[in-house]
């Protein structure tokens, strides 16, 4: 995988529930919802921490997925996300512009 | 059923509040001749206030928020307190009537990631919008707030209330929509005030004009689909539940006061005395709200409308009863199928003359 930055946009909406986590853009209001995995890397994205290192710490070690498999993944959903301006993506470190979603009870 | 539905089922199930509406002010530039606000200034919830609240809603789960008013830009905090809202992630819709927006404006709510505006417009022709806000040149103001916003590239949807002063203009309203490529929503729905006067319910369009409206392809789509008889209810319809209000969704005034929608004024607790998430998940008002099914409505239980009326809790409860039939929905079942509710003809029924011939005793009289 080569190093990809990700940040989460600004014009997003974000909230978990019931343990998914809703993403919509205000751009097209394309309405999303992430599961476990894809809001760990979602969470993650603060725009300096490269893809390759999110896989490794916050989904191989944490949900036991074999690296290929998880890189995979991730840079499928990666692509998704930033189609619809979800995430912004970046062969260099960004600036996060995003806060972290709150969690419902 | 689509994702948002299906998340929306997970919301009432875990009993989350999804969707908050949030007035920030009464206040407001223009004097709609339809409004059921008292413009005046009682006492509003301070920035500081309001910023608790929202931290507040966003910990309770609440995604979608629209914020309105009055006019939300006539208080002067508005972009520190929708700042506020985008970094807690919030949804965020934003109902005004645009007469204060202007480029730069335009630019913020753009900026801010805002994802809808909506702004009232009453008629294309700015003698009969303008004689309706009573506010001299508001349709030219809001009709160019429109094109700031638009040219800002964020959604726009025209908000066309209904009623006797421009109930032939609609068309109209939908050309002037069409022009400007924004969504156009038509409400023929007048509400009482919020205390309780139904003396602005005299500005209801007819029954003749709803009837029109209805059959009308343009507003309607379908026709034949749209006015179709009611289906025949099953028990999933006897045990379903009116709306969102209480159960998904959640009302706020500028003073703090929870109420289950903002067309049900049903005092619920106040967030300068209580938490938000005491209110929802205690009230004993919005748990009697959330136990009402419909096989619970003493009249409409047993109209043939139950399935498909827009029945709305609130209007019902303005009426007099929650759990009683709210008569513009009535008379918006009838004029869209040509089939009487159960309320109207228990109506009939109780209006209905006496006896032709009324035999009385015949009192004598003693002279004296």
């Amino acid at each position: 995988m080569s190093d990809k930055y990700i940040a989460r946009s600004t014009a997003i909406a974000a909230r978990m529930l019931g343990g998914e986590m809703m993403v919509m853009s205000a751009v097209d209001s394309t309405f999303f919802t992430l599961n476990e995995v894809a809001t760990a890397i979602w969470q993650a994205a603060d725009g300096r921490t490269p893809l390759s290192e999110i896989v490794a710490r916050r989904v191989c070690s944490e949900f036991e997925v074999e690296p290929e498999v998880a890189c995979r993944d991730a840079e499928q959903f990666v692509d998704e996300l930033s189609q619809h301006g979800i995430l912004l993506v970046s062969d260099r470190p960004l600036d996060n512009l995003s806060s972290s979603p709150v969690e419902a009870p | 059923m689509t994702l948002m539905q299906e998340m929306n089922e997970r919301a009432l199930e875990l009993g989350v509040p999804m969707g908050v509406h949030l007035d920030v002010t009464y206040r407001c530039n223009e004097r709609c001749v339809h409004c059921y606000l008292d413009h005046d200034d009682h006492g509003e919830m301070t920035t500081a206030e309001i910023k608790d609240v929202l931290e507040q809603l966003a910990e309770a789960g609440t995604f979608f928020l629209t914020l309105s008013g009055g006019e939300v830009l006539m208080r002067r905090d508005f972009f520190e307190i929708l700042e506020h809202v985008r970094r807690l992630l919030f949804n965020v819709r934003i109902k005004t009537n645009g007469v204060m927006i202007r480029r730069q404006e335009a630019q913020r709510l753009r900026e801010l990631g805002v994802e809808q505006v909506q702004i009232s417009i009453y008629s294309h022709r700015p003698e009969v919008h303008d004689a309706i806000t009573k506010l001299p040149g508001s349709l030219k103001r809001s009709v160019e707030a429109i094109r700031f916003l638009k040219s800002q590239g964020l959604k726009i949807a025209i908000a066309n209330v209904l009623m006797t002063a421009n109930m032939g203009d609609h068309a109209g309203v939908q050309a002037l929509a069409r022009e400007l490529g924004v969504t156009y929503t038509l409400d023929p729905t007048i509400t009482p005030k919020m205390d309780g006067d139904a003396s602005i319910l005299r500005l209801r369009i007819p029954g003749s004009e709803l009837n029109a409206v209805f059959h009308n392809q343009d507003l309607v789509g379908n026709v034949e689909e749209f006015c179709a008889p009611p289906p025949l209810p099953g028990e999933d319809i006897m045990e379903g539940y009116p709306c969102s209000a209480g159960h998904t969704a959640a009302y706020i005034t500028p003073y703090g006061d929870v109420f289950p929608c903002v067309q049900f004024p049903l005092p619920s607790g106040n967030l300068r005395r209580q938490k938000f998430i005491e209110i929802w998940r205690h009230s004993p008002e919005l748990n009697e709200v959330r136990s009402i099914r419909a096989k619970d409505l003493p009249v409409c239980s047993s109209c043939s409308h139950v399935g498909k009326c827009t029945r709305c809790p609130g209007l019902a409860y303005m009426e007099g009863s929650m759990r009683g039939p709210s008569t513009a929905d009535c008379e918006k079942s009838f004029h869209r199928t040509g089939i009487l509710t159960a309320n109207m003809l228990r109506k009939a029924r109780s209006n209905a003359p006496g006896p032709l011939i009324q035999i009385q005793r015949l009192a004598v009289q003693s002279a004296t």
